[in-house]
């Protein structure tokens, strides 16, 4: 759905060198089935699409993986290295990934704790480093410091990820400070990477200035994930839409919209 | 080129046909070579050279493809 004038006034959205009209990004995890995916894409109107690097499973060769639902031809496709806690797991999924895939193009995660799911950063930059080195696009996920993106950027990443909160937690975006901050200071594109849980969010998120947003269980553990997908993708819309336009300053006090003038004694 | 060898795939130990290739090994696991990737010994192994290695006694072999994710 292309609205109004906001549209024709935005940038598309270049990351590696790649350029896509949709700012939202989500995930294929988590679904109930795989129609109801299959559904929910679409409805997003996202052109990129991620997916994990697993093990084939043996004895059910044939229920075989998210490629036989997904056009590659249709969808951007773009691996993770989801599940990988030390720089050296995240390297060799990214290459498996790159050897199963279509581009060189990797969503970086290197986890650092279990319950929170929080980046290690140092094996998080040692990763990045090797990869963007062997010719990777490395998209990394990260979370809201400043710091730490400024090196993901100097490393030379596609895109900086930070958080909105927590992977699954839908939180929603817990630091607009710290996000605004990243936008603000970097020059590669920055996409908030989890945490988004509902519409409100993904709109407040890109009223930050983030360039989009990547998503997965805001979609797939909504009660209606078709229904959710199409308020996202309006959400990203308004909320970029209002980047874009400028907010108002805020005020402590009222200011009438009303004119003074003209009341009667 | 009789009896079998024991390697490990996928984390499973697994009796195969000796002298098999990682291309036969695939089909006789029923899988589509386009769509997964195959790493032997911790070496990937790109898809035009799987008719050329010859798995042997105790290899490592793990069966990669994209599942859901986020």
């Amino acid at each position: 759905m292309t609205t109004a004038v906001e549209t024709l006034r935005d940038t598309p959205f270049t990351v590696g060198g790649r350029t896509f009209q949709s700012r939202l990004m989500v995930g294929t995890g988590k679904y109930r089935d795989n129609e109801t995916m299959v559904r929910a894409i679409e409805a997003s109107g996202a052109e990129i699409v991620t997916v994990a690097v697993r093990r084939v499973d043996l004895d059910r060769t044939k229920e075989a993986g998210v490629l036989h639902h997904l056009d590659p031809r249709k969808y951007f496709l773009l691996a993770n290295t989801a599940g990988c806690y030390t720089a050296q797991d995240a390297v060799r999924y990214a290459r498996l990934a790159r050897e199963a895939g279509f581009n060189e193009f990797v969503k970086l995660e290197v986890i650092g704790d279990q319950e929170t799911l929080l980046p290690d950063v140092q094996g998080l930059l040692d990763a990045a480093r090797i990869l963007v080195g062997e010719g990777f696009k490395v998209l990394a996920y990260t979370n809201e410091d400043l710091v730490t993106a400024l090196r993901l950027e100097e490393i030379g990443c596609a895109a900086v990820m930070p958080l909105a909160s927590p992977i699954g937690s839908g939180l929603g975006l817990l630091n607009p400070y710290g996000v605004r901050t990243i936008k603000r200071r970097l020059k590669a594109p920055i996409v908030v990477d989890a945490g988004v849980g509902t519409a409100s969010d993904a709109c407040m998120t890109m009223e930050q200035g983030v360039d989009g947003i990547l998503m997965n269980t805001a979609l797939a553990a909504a009660r209606d994930p078709v229904a959710m997908a199409h308020a996202m993708r309006l959400a990203v819309e308004a909320g970029r839409g209002a980047y874009l336009a400028g907010r108002m300053p805020r005020r402590e006090v009222a200011v009438p919209s009303s004119p003074r003038e003209g009341m009667l004694d | 080129m009789s009896g079998t060898i024991d390697i490990t795939i996928n984390g499973e130990r697994r009796a195969v046909a000796a002298g098999a290739t990682l291309l036969e090994l695939l089909a006789s696991l029923q899988l589509d070579p386009r769509v997964v990737v195959v790493e032997h010994n911790r070496t990937i192994v790109r898809r035009p050279r799987l008719s050329g290695v010859t798995v042997t006694e105790g290899d490592a072999i793990e069966l990669v493809h994209f599942v859901g994710g986020g």
